[in-house]
């Protein structure tokens, strides 16, 4: 079947394609949808249906080509530097809003507080501003608010995430070994902690937004604090359905015990949300 | 490492062919046709908006179109030209050319190569067809600054989506290329040895990575901040115009070493050539090329000089700035070595990268005087701004490009272009680019703020003179355009080594070279 020797290079494939029609329909419908125009939920939806069924289609080729034995160790490598590189772009992603929220905290609120050479600022635009963190500017956009305090639903999930960082150790260590319960047992959990997390994110939210008057609307502090939770909170939802479908793998019988780039690529892939976590918890959440 | 030749014969009976053979292709070769093609018709779409901008400016007052719409064409002008013709161009020569260079049967992720293109055209077509809406294009300009990006119409959230698309795709394109040469070279090849060409799209692979997910970044909290209520550009709410510019800048100024760190691969493979004597310096080269690259990181707020930044902030960023004439110092003195005392001959891809030393250098001094914070505070927002980027980027990246077209061509197509039509476009190109934008720095020193469709009576005489040589240097690419086709249907082949002086591996592969590059790798000493 295959030739161990060989580079695999298929020799056609409709499914990017088809992926960025499904994305430039999603795109239209969101963009229809922010600017008030009542078809742009539909026109979304329909793109994000489209794009996990090609999602799911260029998948399901990837995979049943690697259960073939097409990729040989050359490939693997292949997919090990484009996961990595692909993790450093989302590093830098959340670098931009990590970057953000220091130079609200350290930059532009001192600033509109009248620090230093800034005096006229303060003076000239809100003389009754005082700087203290959390902020929701000199204007308190949004009204009154209560911040999230670190200990609580934040100390939990640190607690939970980095539990599954664990666990998806030791499901690694089963895959080696070849002991499937360990294995499987192990995605179970690291899925399980990954749910509640999201599910335990969901609900500091509704808190939030219902008992403590914070929202996105509430100045600098809403802003860092939705927008940095939000995209890592998104991330935890991903990371855990490609947890799942591992796991679902696993349970199919895929992989051994010296190949398992699918395997390692979410794991990898799981440790970098864990570590986004613990940015998070520090300058977010605690300090 | 060979291909499976068995696999390799069956594929050619199942290559779809007409339009799906393009849709479909997972190939490196027909993914840079797409590449360089699409670039192509970008860079035309882009001159046009260049025009319709240089036609009001012919004249002071307003004769053509309305201030509005001139902020479109400027703003569109960039963007297009920058996304869809410079850096396109530079992933196409990147497919066509790295895994002939180092032995590669292919790029190293194929489907994810062909997604990287087709993202291209549908982003491109989104973009574009804001300019139809009746509220118009974006008119805040290419660096989308706010709070006059988050006053624009409809067409924000398009522009911005679509500049998202332009992001993903570039930073596919550079996790594969950087796959590629980490993991496709043939064996001997080391690091050291590689062509200078590939080390230096190495290194913006890197650039791409980096800095593109900051790009995405910025442009998010622009459309949380006009749609979600979001603050972070807001100062009422404790945020900071200012900081969008840090964030874009951060993104930005490693942008334009995106646009340049391959054309200086590029000069340093032709300039050897045609001088008959190895690259001076090749190590130096690749040292400069990493160290202008980190530098990049640390520069950005020279975009942003007059902000009203502290002046510890000011001071570092000049001197950063200006550190970075360093190792580009090194390299066009390496060039210069290259050629000292070389058998030179000046075919047009020599030509070309001759013309890119002299006129990149002119752009890299003006560039060292906007580097002065003091003397930056007279020039920024002025067109001495326009005219140093243009310096670099048209006789800079696009010289360097259209030198890569000839220099390759016939190895791509194994046809001769016309020599003496390769001449004539080098000289019209010359010519007016110089008439276009060296005017450019007399209006700009003299104060003419640029982005405006008006201007004060004394700018006169050196706008119009710009104007001309805009149409000038249009018309010139239509000849381009016909050398391109003329060369498709030339009868006489052209050899395997078109050129006596090169040097690699790509020489060694038929012209054109087979469908599937190097099915069994190549040896290298
Ligand atoms: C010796 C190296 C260089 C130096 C010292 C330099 C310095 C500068 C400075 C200080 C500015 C800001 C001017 C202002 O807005 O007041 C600027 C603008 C710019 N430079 Fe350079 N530059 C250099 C090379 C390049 C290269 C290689 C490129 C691209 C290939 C480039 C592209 C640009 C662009 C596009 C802008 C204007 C961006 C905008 O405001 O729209 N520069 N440069
Ligand atoms: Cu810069």
């Amino acid at each position: 079947m295959s030739d161990s020797n060989s580079y695999y290079v298929p020799h056609e494939t409709k499914w990017p394609f088809l992926n960025t029609v499904a994305l430039v329909v999603l795109f239209i419908g969101l963009a229809n949808y922010l600017n008030g125009y009542n078809s742009g939920m539909s026109i979304m939806a329909t793109g994000l249906v489209l794009l996990l069924i090609i999602t799911y289609g260029w998948f399901s080729d990837v995979v049943s080509e690697s259960e073939a034995g097409t990729y040989n160790a050359q490939v693997d490598i292949s997919f090990r530097w484009g996961m990595v590189w692909f993790i450093f772009s989302e590093v830098m992603f959340f670098a931009a809003f990590f970057g953000a929220l220091y130079y609200a905290r350290e930059l532009s609120l001192p600033w509109l507080g009248g620090v230093g050479s800034k005096v006229s600022t303060n003076i000239v635009l809100w003389p009754q501003f005082e700087n203290v963190w959390p902020s929701n500017g000199p204007t308190n956009l949004g009204g009154d608010f209560i911040l999230m305090k670190a200990g609580g639903i934040p100390a939990i999930n640190t607690l939970l995430l980095l539990t599954s960082g664990l666990t998806v150790t030791w499901a690694h260590h089963g895959l080696k070994e070849q002991n499937r319960n360990k294995l499987i047992y192990g995605l179970l959990l690291t899925v399980l902690l990954g749910f509640i997390f999201v599910g335990f994110q969901a609900y500091e939210y509704m808190h939030a937004y219902s008992d403590l008057n914070l929202k996105m609307t509430s100045g600098i502090y809403g802003s860092t604090f939705y927008m940095l939770t939000g995209f890592h909170g998104f991330h935890v939802t991903l990371g855990a359905i490609m947890l799942t479908v591992i796991m679902f793998r696993c349970m199919k019988g895929h992989f051994s015990g010296d190949n398992h780039f699918g395997f390692e690529a979410v794991a990898w892939y799981w440790h970098f949300v864990d570590v986004v976590w613990l940015g998070l918890f520090v300058f977010v959440y605690w300090l | 490492m060979s291909a499976n030749i068995d696999k390799l014969h069956d594929d050619h009976h199942h290559t779809p062919s007409g339009i799906m053979r393009w849709i479909t292709t997972t190939n490196h070769k027909d993914i840079g046709t797409l590449y360089l093609w699409f670039s192509l018709i970008m860079f035309f779409i882009g001159g046009l908006m260049a025009l319709v901008i240089r036609a009001e400016l012919f004249q002071p007052g307003l004769q053509l179109v309305v201030p509005g719409f001139f902020n479109q064409m400027t703003t569109m002008h960039a963007l297009i030209m920058i996304f869809g013709a410079v850096m396109p161009a530079f992933v196409g020569l990147a497919n066509w050319q790295i895994p002939i260079m180092i032995g590669a049967p292919d790029m190293a992720l194929p489907r994810l190569n062909n997604w990287s293109f087709w993202i291209l055209p549908f982003a491109f077509t989104m973009m574009i067809s804001t300019l139809f809406f009746e509220s118009g294009g974006p008119a805040a300009g290419w660096t989308l600054y706010p709070p006059l990006s988050l006053q624009g119409g409809d067409s924000m959230p398009f522009v911005i989506l679509s500049i998202h698309m332009l992001g993903l795709s570039s930073i596919l394109g550079a996790i594969n290329v950087i796959a590629t040469i980490l993991n496709m070279r043939a064996p001997g090849m080391t690091l050291m040895k590689m062509p200078i060409f590939v080390w230096t799209w190495l290194i913006t692979a890197f650039l791409l990575i980096a800095a593109m997910p900051v790009l995405a970044g910025a442009i998010t909290m622009l459309l949380t901040d006009r749609f979600f209520g979001t603050s972070f550009f807001t100062a009422s709410g404790g945020g900071d115009p200012v900081l969008f510019q840090h964030i874009f800048w951060f993104f930005g100024h490693p942008e334009v070493y995106i646009l340049i760190l391959p054309a200086f691969g590029i000069v340093s493979t032709i300039i050897p050539a045609f001088s008959r004597k190895k690259l001076f310096g090749y190590d130096s080269m690749v040292y400069a090329t990493a160290s202008i690259a980190l530098l990049s990181f640390i520069v950005w707020a020279h975009h942003m000089f007059t902000v009203g930044m502290p002046l510890a902030g000011e001071i570092f960023f000049m001197l950063t700035t200006m550190l970075i004439a360093v190792p580009t110092g090194v390299k066009v003195f390496n060039w210069v070595a290259t050629m000292w005392r070389g058998s030179m001959t000046f075919e047009t891809p020599m030509l070309f990268a001759i013309a890119f030393i002299v006129l990149f250098t002119i752009g890299g001094f003006s560039g060292l005087m906007l580097a002065m914070v003091p003397a930056d505070f007279q020039y920024h927002d002025t067109y001495f701004v326009v005219a140093h980027f243009h310096y670099v980027l048209v006789p800079g990246a696009v010289f360097a490009i259209i030198a890569a077209v000839y220099y390759w061509l016939p190895k791509w197509t194994g046809k001769m272009y016309n020599e003496s039509l390769g001449k004539l476009h080098f000289w019209l190109t010359t010519i007016f680019v110089n008439l276009t934008f060296f005017p450019m720095h007399f209006v700009g020193l003299a104060g003419m703020p640029r982005r405006i469709p008006d201007y004060a009576v004394q700018f006169a005489d050196f706008n119009a003179i710009a104007s001309v040589g805009a149409f000038g240097f249009g018309l010139s690419q239509l000849l381009f355009v016909y050398i391109l086709f003329d060369t498709l249907k030339q009868k006489v082949s052209a050899e395997d080594k078109v050129w006596d002086g090169a040097e690699g591996l790509e020489w060694t592969l038929s012209s054109p070279p087979p469908y599937h590059s190097f099915e069994k790798a190549p040896k290298v000493e």
